[in-house]
Parts: C-alpha cells; sequence; structure tokens
C-alpha cells in the first residue's frame, strides 16, 4: 500500500501542510493524455519513422578497445547493388575544443565529434569507423561487413587505478590535467581534472571523534538499461534544412549538438522528438543523430538507423564503474566530526564522468561539520559515460552509507537515530558551499521510523534489514510552453520537455490548476524544435519543476487576457475583473465561466494563446531514505529482496502515481546496479555480457512490491511546492541492500555488484576465519 | 538473394497475405510489411519480450520467429487486442493504474498478461510475476505492472478477460 504522508506525523511538516492551498486537480489521478496511444500500439517512437524514399542505415565499429586506425577501404561495400553511401572520418569537420552544457553533464565538442566517429584512433570496443545506407536493412549490414579497416591494436587502459599510474597508456595525447585552481598540468595524462571541495578543520575534526572508519570501494560499470536501442532518422533536404526525427531526451540539446558537429547554424535544423522508450540520462548525448545525417546528405535520400542492443551496451554512454575511499569520524554520542571522501570516476574514452555531482553528494545528506572532498575524473579504453539517474551519486552513497552503517553497530546507535541526529536541515552548508533551503531529509528518516516496514520484526535465518539514505539535486534550467485556448473551453498545450515517464500529464494538470479547469480539458502536445521555446532536456528531475512552471505562467498569461476580453464585454475597467476557480467575476453580479468566455474570443479580439517560460533556478534538493530486508542463500551467495520501503520528501506529488512509480522504477534499477549489473571485460577491453541475457536486469520475478512513502514538504521556491523527484530514489539501495547483508549473514560487501559469485567468497573467507583487516 | 515467399497468416482475426524473404522474422514482417508497429524491437534476441505477439494463442517473441514459420497460423498483436468501441480490460487497467511509464515495454507486457489470463483467470502473485517474468522493463519497477492485472482479474467477471483478439 502506498502512503501519502502529508507531513501528518511531523510537527514541521504540519506547518507546512496547513499552508498548501486546497487543489482541485493537483494530487489527483487522471488517466495520461498520450496513455490510450500507448497501450493500443499506436504511439510513434522513433524506429516507428516511416518516409518515402527511406533508406536504412548500419554501422562499422571496432572490435579492437584501443586501436591506431590504419585505413579505411570503402569500394567493395559501394559496389554493392542498393548500397547508396558510405560515411567515415573522412566527411566529418573537425571542432576545436569547446564545452557545451547539456543540461545533466557537459561534454567538450572535439570530443563528442570524436565519439560519434572514430578520427586517428578507435577508443573502445564498438567505436563508430564507418556508417552504410541502402535500400534496407540487410542490404546495409552486408556492406558494413565489406568495409575493411586495418588496425594497429595498442594497449588498452581498463580500470581507473590503471589509468592513473605513471607508466599508463595515453589515451588522447593532447590531454592534460586541469586541476583544482584551474591550473593545467604540462605532461600528458589520463587524469581529465581534479576536484577538491573543504569546509571547517578536517584534522581537527578526525580528532575529536571517538571513531574513525575508513573503507575503500570499487562498483562496476552499469548502463541505464532502457528497453528502446538509440535510433535517429534524418532528412537533409535540398535547400540545406536538416530534420532529425529521433528518440532523445532533449530535442533542442540534440538540435545544438548537431549544429556543432554538421558545421550547420541551428536555424537550418530541427528536431522533432519521438515518443522515447527510456532515457535515464543516456539518451542526452547524440549517436546515430549526426551519422543519419550525413548518410543523407550524402545519399539525398532520408536515412534511418537503429542501433542493436550489442551496440548499446558497448558504445552509448553507461555510468562509471569507480574507486572510492571514505573515511568518517564520529564523537560518543553519534554526531559526525569530520568526513573525508576520495573518489576516482572512469570518464570512458573522453572525460566527463559525473565525478563532480559524486564529489558534491557524498557527504550531503548530513551536517558535516569538517568535511574535505577529492574527486578525479579519468580516461579508460571504455565507453564515454554518461548520466544515469542523479548520476554520480548512487557510487558515492554505496560508499559513505556502509561507513556510517558500521559506525553505528560501533557504537550500538540505531542507524535511523544516527541519521536523525545528523540529518542535514535548513541553513546546514554542504562541504562543497551551498546552503540548504526548507528540505526534508530529517522527514524521510522519521517516516522510516514511523513505518509499518520499521516496526515489523524481522525473523528467520540469514536475514537481515537495512536503512541507507540518499540525496540528489534537481535541475532548474530553462523551459517554454504555450496554450491556446479553443472556442469549446479546452486549451491545447504545447510544451518543451520530451516525455519519458507521464510528464506531459503533470505539465497539464499545472496549467489546468492555474486556469481552474480539468486535467482532461488540457491537450499536452511535445513540441518539436521549431514547434516551441527553447526546453532543456528532461534530465536533472527538472521537468515537472520547471516546464510546470512554465505552464503555469502560460496559463497566468492567459488568464490575464481573458481579463481584458471580460472588461470589453462587460464594458468595464478589466481592474474590476477577477478570475477565481475556472470563472470571471465583474462588477455587481456578472460572471462568466472560462468555457463561456472561450466561446466569444472570436468576437472579442480573437485567438487567445498564453506562453511561459521558465528559468527559475531553485528547485529543491531531494532526499530519500530506504530501508530493505533481504533474505541471503549462504550456499549460494544470492540475496533475495524481501520488503523494500522507500520514504521519500517529494515538495508536492503534483500526479501521486507517477511520482510512486518513479520511485519504485529508481528502486528496482538500484537493486539490479546492487545485485547483478556490471559490465564485465576481458583483458583486451571486450565486454562479455552485452545482451540483456547476461546484462542481467532485475525482472518482475526477482523484486517484490516496492512500497513508496511520499513525505510532502513544498519547495517553498515553486508556485505549486514542485520538487525533482526522480532520481533520487536509485541513489540508497546499493548501500541499503549491503547494510542489509551484513545483518543477516555478517560479511560487508565493498564491491559491487554483490553478485551471488562475490558474496559467497566473503560468505566463505568469513567461516573459515580468513577475514580480511577490515572486517 | 533467396526468393520471397507468400504467406498467409490470420492477423488479429483477419487473414492476411505477405511477401517475406526466408530470413525475415515475424517482427520484422509486422513492423515493416504490414505496417504493424505497436509491436517494439528491444533487443532482436529474445530477452526482452518487448515484441512479445500471440502465436496461436500462445506468448513468443516475435524476432525469434520467421515469418515464414507463421504460414496458417493465428498471430495476435497489440493492434487488435482493443474491441471497436472499447479497450481490452488489461488495457484499462493499465492506465488507471499507471502501469506504464516510456510505453515502449507495454505492448509486449500486454500482450504476455494476456496469454497467461487466457489460460488463467485467477493467477496469484507468484504465477502473474512468473507469467511476466520474460518481459522487461526499466522504468515501473514492475510494481504497478503487477497490480494492474491482479486489478484486471479482481474487476473482470469470468470470459470478460477472453477480449476482443478473435
Amino acid at each position: 500500500m502506498t502512503t501519502i504522508v502529508n507531513g501528518n506525523e511531523l510537527a514541521q511538516s504540519q506547518a507546512d501542510a496547513a499552508t498548501r492551498p486546497a487543489y482541485k486537480v493537483i494530487g489527483t489521478r487522471p488517466i495520461r493524455h498520450d496513455g490510450v496511444d500507448k497501450v493500443t500500439g499506436r504511439a510513434k517512437y522513433g524506429a516507428d519513422v516511416q518516409l518515402t524514399g527511406l533508406l536504412y542505415g548500419a554501422t562499422v565499429r571496432s572490435p579492437h578497445a584501443h586501436a591506431r586506425i590504419v585505413s579505411i577501404e570503402a569500394s567493395q561495400a559501394l559496389a554493392l547493388p542498393g548500397v547508396r553511401a558510405v560515411i567515415t572520418r573522412d566527411d566529418f569537420v573537425d571542432p576545436k575544443h569547446r564545452v557545451e552544457e547539456l543540461g545533466e553533464g557537459a561534454v567538450d565538442i572535439a570530443h563528442l565529434s570524436r565519439n560519434v566517429m572514430a578520427r586517428e584512433k578507435a577508443l573502445y570496443r564498438g567505436h563508430v569507423i564507418a556508417a552504410v545506407a541502402a535500400d534496407d536493412v540487410h542490404i546495409a549490414e552486408e556492406a558494413a561487413r565489406l568495409v575493411r579497416v586495418e588496425y594497429e591494436p595498442l594497449p588498452p587502459v581498463l580500470s581507473v587505478l590503471d589509468a592513473m599510474r605513471d607508466d599508463a597508456p595515453i589515451l588522447l595525447p593532447d590531454l592534460r590535467t586541469q586541476s583544482i585552481a584551474g591550473q593545467r598540468g604540462d605532461k600528458p595524462t589520463n587524469i581529465a581534472k581534479h576536484f577538491r571541495y573543504e569546509k571547517g578543520d578536517v584534522a581537527a575534526g578526525f580528532k575529536r571523534a571517538k571513531i574513525v572508519v575508513e573503507r575503500t570501494f570499487d562498483t562496476a560499470t552499469v548502463h541505464q538499461g532502457y528497453i528502446e536501442p538509440h535510433n535517429a532518422t534524418a532528412l537533409w533536404n535540398a535547400d540545406g534544412h536538416v530534420t532529425v526525427w529521433t528518440s532523445t531526451q532533449g530535442a533542442f540539446a540534440a538540435r545544438d549538438q548537431l549544429g556543432n558537429l554538421l558545421n550547420l547554424p541551428i536555424s537550418r535544423i530541427k528536431v522533432v522528438p519521438m515518443e522515447i522508450g527510456g532515457g535515464f540520462g543516456g539518451k542526452i548525448a547524440v549517436y546515430l543523430e549526426p551519422l543519419a545525417a550525413m548518410l543523407s546528405r550524402k545519399s539525398g535520400r532520408p536515412v534511418k538507423l537503429v542501433m542493436d542492443r550489442t551496440s548499446v551496451f558497448e558504445a552509448t554512454g553507461p555510468t562509471p564503474a569507480s574507486h572510492i575511499r571514505v573515511k568518517i569520524g564520529a564523537d560518543a554520542d553519534g554526531r559526525i566530526t569530520a568526513a573525508e571522501a576520495w573518489l576516482a570516476y572512469e570518464a570512458g574514452a573522453f572525460p566527463g564522468s559525473p565525478i563532480n555531482p559524486g564529489c558534491m553528494c557524498v557527504f550531503a545528506c548530513y551536517d558535516v561539520p569538517n568535511g574535505r572532498v577529492d574527486g578525479y575524473d579519468v580516461v579508460v579504453n571504455k565507453p564515454r559515460t554518461n548520466a544515469y539517474r542523479a548520476p554520480g551519486a548512487t557510487n558515492a552513497a554505496m560508499a559513505a552509507e556502509t561507513v556510517i552503517d558500521e559506525i553505528c553497530r560501533e557504537l550500538g546507535i540505531d542507524p535511523l537515530e544516527f541519521r536523525a541526529k545528523n540529518a542535514a536541515r535548513e541553513g546546514t552548508r554542504r562541504v562543497d558551499g551551498p546552503v540548504y533551503s526548507r528540505i526534508g531529509m530529517a522527514e524521510t528518516v522519521e517516516a522510516v521510523r514511523n513505518s509499518d516496514h520499521w516496526k515489523t520484526k524481522l525473523e528467520g535465518p540469514h536475514r537481515g534489514r537495512g536503512v541507507a539514505s540518499g540525496f540528489w539535486f534537481n535541475a532548474g534550467l530553462q523551459s517554454s510552453a504555450t496554450a491556446t485556448v479553443s472556442a469549446d473551453g479546452r486549451v491545447a498545450l504545447v510544451e518543451g520537455s520530451t516525455d519519458i515517464g507521464g510528464s506531459r500529464t503533470g505539465i497539464a494538470m499545472q496549467l489546468a490548476e492555474t486556469l481552474g479547469i480539468a486535467a482532461e480539458d488540457v491537450t499536452p502536445t511535445v513540441g518539436d524544435t521549431d514547434g516551441v521555446g527553447y526546453t532543456d532536456v528532461t534530465g536533472g528531475s527538472r521537468v515537472t519543476y520547471a516546464t510546470g512552471w512554465a505552464a503555469y505562467e502560460a496559463g497566468q498569461d492567459i488568464k490575464r487576457q481573458l481579463i481584458q476580453r471580460a472588461g470589453l464585454l462587460w464594458d468595464v475597467d478589466p481592474a474590476m475583473v477577477n478570475y477565481e476557480g475556472g470563472c470571471l467575476y465583474g462588477p455587481g453580479d456578472k460572471r462568466i465561466t472560462f468555457r463561456e468566455l472561450a466561446a466569444k474570443l472570436a468576437k472579442t479580439g480573437g485567438p487567445v494563446i498564453g506562453r511561459g517560460t521558465s528559468t527559475h533556478n531553485k528547485p529543491g534538493g531531494a532526499f530519500a531514505t530506504h530501508v530493505v530486508d533481504v533474505d541471503v542463500d549462504p550456499e549460494t551467495g544470492k540475496v533475495t529482496i524481501v520488503r523494500y520501503t522507500a520514504a521519500q520528501d517529494v515538495g508536492t506529488a503534483i500526479h501521486p502515481s507517477y511520482v510512486e512509480g518513479q520511485v519504485q522504477g529508481g528502486v528496482v534499477q538500484g537493486i539490479g546496479w546492487a545485485l547483478n549489473e556490471e559490465y564485465v571485460y576481458d583483458a583486451d577491453g571486450r565486454m562479455r555480457n552485452a545482451s540483456f541475457l547476461d546484462y542481467r536486469m532485475p525482472t518482475c520475478f526477482d523484486v517484490p512490491m516496492i512500497e513508496p512513502l511520499l513525505i510532502e514538504v513544498p519547495n517553498p521556491d515553486h508556485p505549486f511546492g514542485v520538487r525533482g523527484v526522480g532520481e533520487v530514489p536509485i541513489v540508497p539501495p546499493p548501500a541499503a541492500i549491503a547494510n542489509a547483508i551484513h545483518q543477516a549473514v555478517g560479511v560487508r560487501m565493498r564491491q559491487l555488484p554483490m553478485s551471488p559469485p562475490r558474496l559467497l567468497h566473503e560468505i566463505l573467507a568469513a567461516e573459515s576465519g580468513n577475514l580480511s583487516p577490515e572486517h | 538473394m533467396t526468393r520471397k515467399r507468400i504467406v498467409t497468416a490470420r492477423i488479429n482475426g483477419k487473414e492476411h497475405e505477405f511477401l517475406c524473404a526466408p530470413r525475415q522474422t515475424l517482427l520484422e514482417v509486422l513492423r515493416d510489411v504490414l505496417g504493424l508497429t505497436g509491436t517494439k524491437e528491444g533487443c532482436s534476441n529474445g530477452n526482452c519480450g518487448a515484441c512479445t505477439v500471440l502465436l496461436d494463442g500462445r506468448a513468443v517473441d516475435s524476432c525469434l520467429v520467421l515469418a515464414v514459420e507463421t504460414e496458417g497460423c493465428r498471430v495476435d498483436t497489440i493492434e487488435g487486442l482493443a474491441a471497436t468501441d472499447r479497450l481490452h480490460p488489461l488495457q484499462q487497467a493499465f492506465l488507471e493504474g499507471a502501469a506504464l511509464q516510456c510505453g515502449i515495454c507495454t505492448p509486449g507486457f500486454l500482450m504476455s498478461a494476456k496469454a497467461l489470463l487466457d489460460r488463467n483467470d485467477d493467477p496469484s502473485e507468484e504465477e502473474i510475476r512468473f507469467a511476466l517474468a520474460g518481459n522487461l522493463c526499466r522504468c515501473t519497477g514492475y510494481d504497478k505492472i503487477v497490480r494492474a492485472v491482479q486489478a484486471t482479474v479482481a474487476t473482470t467477471a469470468a470470459g470478460a478477460s477472453q477480449g476482443a483478439c478473435e
């Protein structure tokens, strides 16, 4: 059962709840507007695009993790009947180094260009070497096999610690370390960046501690695992205009990347975002879009490319493997006195891992008086990593939250008591600087403490219960919306956020609430880049907050115009007209409903179009505290999740079903990350499990129901109190499960995933008394 | 090139005659030859279930079936699940229970769930989870999908789960 706490059990939240307005639409659960299309198979995703004269593409990819590309010979491929174009590195301009913000991570355009199409070297297995367009996909695949590529294999670098060694093979000859004060190193390296954050006096803090625990952790590369593979269809028209239909988290981000890679003004590119079959951060960077565009330019025909699942694993942007050391000190009362972290994340073939958010999140749940965090962004011969749901935070939480659990055991303090005592609150300064506004970390701890789950005793052998907390920033950035009033009293909303999980309904509900009409009376559409104002990516848990705010502004704009119209109609000063709850009121008992006035627009001055934008940037941090019960099979090391409860501060739940869905989905991704998912590489840098059979994501048989506890601590900086909710649910699960495993079988897991062979190894080592010194 | 063959199959209750090459999968023919793009491709090697259709009433991954194998068979796809004037109870339950987020896996889940309910009109949670384990969803954590199937069982009288497929 889902419980909406609404702050009932908490004094502070009661105050928030008391000031909460009575909403008519917000907090209800209407059927999503795109629902019928999606349950009947009518919704059009990227791979469903059909155009007259469409060609189909295929790619040639490097079989080596690290190799010099000596030559590429495409004449045989071109000679195959039905082949219309082949592109290689010779078809791409070389953009200069320039960093562009993509909304959930930045990218150097020169690196992006080389990631899309390899130049001098292939830097990971699956790196694109050439692409082919042909009359059908089978001919294209046959032609791709006929492209002759001569490689000179180079030694690959496959782990973050190996890559940081002085004698490591160098991936990018011109890379220099950008260090703390912005200095640039003077010799070739694989370390792209070094971050450092400091607060207070760390040495003094540790001196004051009664207990200090320091541990090291390793986490494996994991993939977002969206079910829809990447795809792109492009038409480079004879007039130089390019249209791209694609599956993307950000149509504008895709357009801007294409402008850079194709050397075109952005006004000549239109990106049409199709329905998108999952992203989780992995569909922000472009992969196939520039290839489809270049193939179209060369062939003069529209070209469609769809990635196969192996390439999705080998050559898109998973989230980094990492090596992390965390040291935390606490006094006898269980108050944190100091904390230190050292994190190195694998960026993959080009710089840009989420190391910086990892550094900022590692201690973000707590009031840490003295702290220091060092972070390193390191290139290795694996695919260039990208954002994955709260990018960087889950790796860091695995380390910090299990060290805290050890401290709690040592001090004999209840883990929730410890978290309540040290919780970050309004006014707490994070180690990296920012001071929190009203946040709900303490409330999530309290909600778990009051939950049925926590109060129910766990029984049985080899069973354990664990808790962990997590933080994610959320983002604001830019969003746009327009809303047109139609004569029948309904409103057509066009907004710029590609909809991955029902967001168009959450946005439409905010417009409906603003106008005092029903959610069903708003028809939302996701616009293309020529049809709606600039909108940043669907990422950073920002859409319901920011695009919702843009829709609210569009609603306010409509209200202002309707007040004018009513004034005109009644021949009164518009200042005398009020708009309330879907009705306009004038002097005397003048009254007209939204719907009645909508029917009169043609005769009172024509169409009414509301517009709204948002650049607000106080999305409110998201906090979560989870509790999990596990059952460990000591014979096999297999962990079964018996019960899972996730408490989260969700601000205001606009559509509670979809908020619960974000929590449940994030938790199950976190369970997969904790127990099974990892890229398994051989010594040559070949991923040995690049399929859904061998890269083991949870199925519905692997997990129980996931119980969300939605705590509503409204964000004071949003008209409806919205906070981002989508990302933080993935942060606590690995640590919570590790803590539960410890309680079940007495071993501490410091490697992800905690797969059966790894856990069994630790159990057997513990039984034979062969403990590692850290146990 | 091997010559194309003419295949006749009963698709969503109507007889269809189509031309296909022997190497083309049922998934490719449904999507690219017959224009039935509601059946989705997630992996093309039988691991994700996004392309699930019913072949003579049994749930199969259409990426693992060659189109020529369907000669004389019944094939039911997502496009045939709803009746002309109303959704199938499973579709309605998925909508009301918010059992989809991105929606790419939804057609496959609906077809697998239909196959389950056609042979077992009162499955336990365990039986539902087992029957749907061949379909991957990365968005929902499965909770609301399982509940939607349970809701369908609870709200449909005997026989209602027959649906409109035939």
